[in-house]
């Protein structure tokens, strides 16, 4: 197998997993007022992000990083051509991850209410806008080649939000939710655990019905390779194994097969992708491969060995964290639910 | 402005917003550590106060070093595609190997620390703290050497064919003078900025007599710290200046606004040059100083701006290569200016403290809050510095800043997401400082430590 190849296998997983892991945590963001209906409930679900959102996040880091090394054209012309998209993930995320850390800092209804709402806005926002990215990348987008032969995206910002696209982005926010849903029922004991999985499986269903239309499409309109249909299938099979596993209340079995589908649906799109990277909407138009995209066959040397070196020590240690916080949280036990640190100033 | 210039604001506001809080992160990490490791040393309250106290400080910072560190792996990408695919092949490897390396590290073993207190063994939990401060230095390695590159390229070939730079070392690049160099100066700038946060804090403490006992000992660390930090800072700034010298004398020769080439060349206090800065008017100066800091020598000879300009013609066709001489100049002055005066405060403190004592003045009560701001003022003009000397390069002597731009994205774009990301990045700021100082008048919690099993969480959040 080519070095290049080998790199389009990396950056599909370094994807997969930020979906599995940020997946479930937008997921939770998402539904923190809808399951939490009050503060030692909210403090609840939000202490069991606590410890893993930031590590969840990182694979995105990677996941651009990798990128930039092995396929700099691949990450010039994405990050350059979906910029707006782009810009309100980041928003996004810078607002997420300091509402985490500040929200409950001090007690005030309004304090906590606005993080609150930020949470669940900016949870919300990439859990759609990653659909839409991703689905673009797998439709094509209208790419040219420019005089110095870099191949430049050459749409708008509404190019983007295509109704195949809308719908991947709409697919990726509500696997996202029942994902996050699956994790509560898991981590949490009480009423957000009751609710957590009555929820999982009413949305359960509405992801079955858009993970197939979306599937069904890319089938039917952009590709039928083997590879395609086998992933979709997979994404089917292990869905509805999520839901028996729910509805069983097997809530273990539950987060493993939508972790599981999450990942396939990934696959998936990457199968459908491969070779290339980023195809033009227009066939036989110029586009991003694996080939014309990448690095220098030393480059990718290089970086393969790091990454053969540092991943599984990575999975290694991040999969501790997660035995370490294995235990689930009732909201009685967040002391003092109403009052935050900052409050009142001791004597 | 059309969008180069814009993006370049962008990159500008976006970056030194990022810096006050990487320092500030690196060395309060390794001085929460120290707090612990004192604490699971001694089985002192005190200590254990203080980690968690100044902990919660270092936590508040972090959050916002971590979210907009999220734009800088973004940025190049989204504002400089031009940029990103011609040294790609080089730049990309580092920057993944800072995520691979460091940043999974800072993240888990964070979260760790910051939950764990009554999931871990004390042991492993003091652990998790040491792990996450080594990972914020594998961090700046990775990062600085990737800098490093755009401000000295090496172990790479220009590939004609594909228009792009290629890698050809990646031990070259990562482990090129300019790179240790700049991580050894920039590691005790971080441990200075720590220093003059905790002793800031502590003092104030001290002082406002509140909790004393835990605050003391982290007075006299912070300051000593600082002491220490300014001397390492010195003699690695020091060195990095001649490596500087000799391989990019133009910034050099910014930084002093050596117009014309001279032995025994002055280090100016002051420089009042004409507007277009093109030559001085009038410059206060100590003789032969710069001839050493750039060539070891008091003799030595430092080119001048105009025959430096002169001779980048020859080399590299008509053009301005020229930096702006007054930013070059003021920012490089005001780095050492800052970190200096930081320093002096601190030895004068010592000497206050050396028997037991305290300075009592108002004068020195409220000095002690500006305190952490010097080094963040001092950090803040030195990357200004770096950066804005090295122009119209963006890779020295290989890629124009104006060639690197995203030629896709128009004005219009970038004046968006800059106008936003300032708009935000204040909001955030404003937040920020409300909780630290808040933080602050809260104090350590007096609270004593609870043994036995608890039903309730130690940490939520």
């Amino acid at each position: 197998m080519s070095l290049n190849s080998v790199w389009f296998i990396l950056i599909a997983v370094l994807w997969i997993g930020y979906f599995v892991l940020e997946g479930f945590d937008f997921g939770v963001g998402i539904l923190l007022k809808v399951v939490a209906k009050n503060q030692a409930e909210r403090r609840a679900v939000l202490t069991t992000l606590g410890p893993l959102w930031d590590g969840n996040e990182v694979w995105l880091l990677v996941a651009g990083g990798a990128t930039f090394a092995a396929f700099p054209e691949w990450y010039a012309t994405l990050f350059s051509g979906f910029y707006l998209p782009l810009f309100l993930i980041l928003i996004s995320l810078i607002v997420r991850g300091v509402a985490f850390e500040y929200r409950s800092k001090y007690g005030k209804a309004k304090w906590r209410n606005s993080w609150d709402n930020a949470i669940v806005i900016a949870s919300f926002i990439p859990a759609l806008l990653w659909g839409v990215a991703f689905a673009n990348i797998v439709r094509g987008v209208p790419l040219e080649e420019s005089a110095t032969g870099a191949i430049e995206y050459a749409g708008g910002f509404f190019n983007l939000l295509n109704p195949y696209a809308l719908l991947g982005g709409l697919t990726t926010l509500s696997l996202f939710v029942t994902h996050g849903a699956f994790f509560l029922a898991l981590k949490t004991e009480g009423d957000i655990r009751t609710r957590s999985n009555a929820i999982g499986i009413k949305l359960g269903l509405v992801t079955a019905v858009l993970a197939v239309s979306f599937l069904g499409w890319t089938l039917a309109a952009l590709t039928s390779k083997t590879s395609v249909v086998t992933g979709s299938l997979i994404v089917v099979v292990s869905w509805l194994a999520a839901l028996a596993a729910n509805y069983k209340g097997r809530e273990g079995w539950a987060f493993l097969f939508s972790a599981i589908t999450t990942a396939f649906v990934v696959i998936t799109l990457f199968f459908g992708l491969y070779p290339n990277v980023m195809p033009n909407i227009t066939a036989g138009g110029p586009g991003l491969d694996i080939f014309n995209a990448s690095s220098t066959q030393y480059t990718l040397k290089v970086m393969t060995v790091v990454a053969a070196v540092m991943t599984p020590l990575v999975l290694l240690y991040q999969g501790w964290t997660y035995w370490v916080f294995r235990k689930r949280i009732h909201p009685n036990q967040i002391a003092n639910p109403e009052s935050g640190v900052l409050d009142s100033i001791h004597a | 402005m059309n969008a180069l210039d814009l993006a370049r604001w962008q990159f500008a506001i976006t970056t030194v917003y990022h810096f006050i809080f990487v320092p500030i992160t690196i060395g309060s990490g390794f001085l929460v550590a120290g707090l612990q490791t004192a604490w699971y040393r001694t089985n002192k309250e005190k200590y254990l106060r203080a980690t968690k106290f100044f902990g919660k400080l270092f936590l508040i910072n972090f959050a916002i070093g971590v979210v907009t560190g999220i734009v800088q792996e973004f940025q190049f990408g989204m504002n400089w595609s031009s940029y990103s695919r011609f040294v790609g092949d080089i730049f990309g490897a580092p920057l993944a190997m800072e995520g691979l390396l460091a940043f999974f590290l800072e993240s888990t073993f964070l979260g760790l620390w910051i939950f764990g207190w009554d999931r871990l063994s004390k042991k492993a939990h003091l652990a998790t703290i040491w792990i996450a401060s080594i990972g914020t230095l594998v961090s700046a390695y990775f990062i600085l050497a990737a800098n490093a590159f755009m401000q000295h390229p090496v172990g790479y070939e220009f590939n004609p064919d594909t228009g792009r730079a290629e890698l050809k070392s990646i031990v070259a690049v990562l482990t090129q003078n300019t790179a240790v160099s700049a991580f050894f100066h920039t590691i005790p700038s971080a441990f200075l900025t720590a220093g003059a946060l905790f002793a800031g804090v502590a003092g104030w403490m001290v002082l406002k007599g509140r909790d004393p006992e835990a605050a003391r000992p982290v007075m006299k660390t912070g300051l000593i710290v600082i002491v220490v930090s300014f001397l390492l800072v010195g003699i690695t700034g020091d060195w990095s200046a001649r490596i500087m010298t000799k391989q990019q004398p133009m910034k050099m020769a910014a930084a002093e606004a050596l117009y014309e080439t001279k032995a025994n060349a002055p280090f100016s206090l002051l420089t009042l040059g004409t507007l277009d800065g093109s030559k001085a008017v009038f410059q206060i100066g100590i003789p032969s100083v710069l001839s050493f800091m750039s060539t070891g020598d008091f003799n030595g000879t430092v080119e001048g701006i105009n025959d430096l300009q002169k001779s980048y013609e020859e080399k590299y066709g008509v053009g301005d290569y020229t930096p702006n001489i007054p930013m070059a100049y003021w920012s490089f002055r005001l780095m050492i200016g800052f970190g200096g005066l930081a320093a002096l405060f601190a030895l004068m403190t010592l000497w206050y403290m050396r028997k037991g004592g305290l300075p009592r003045s108002k004068f020195y009560l409220r000095s002690t809050i500006a305190l952490p701001f010097l080094p963040i003022l001092a950090n803040s003009f030195g990357w200004i510095f770096t950066e804005s000397a090295r122009q119209p390069w963006v890779v020295f002597g290989l890629f124009k800043t104006a060639d690197g731009v995203s030629p896709g994205v128009s004005a219009g774009s970038v004046l968006f997401t800059m106008v936003t990301f300032t708009l935000l990045y204040g909001v955030l700021a404003v937040i920020e400082f409300g909780l630290m100082v808040r933080t602050i008048k809260v104090g350590t919690d007096m609270t004593p430590v609870q043994s036995g099993e608890s039903k309730t969480l130690t940490m939520a959040y």
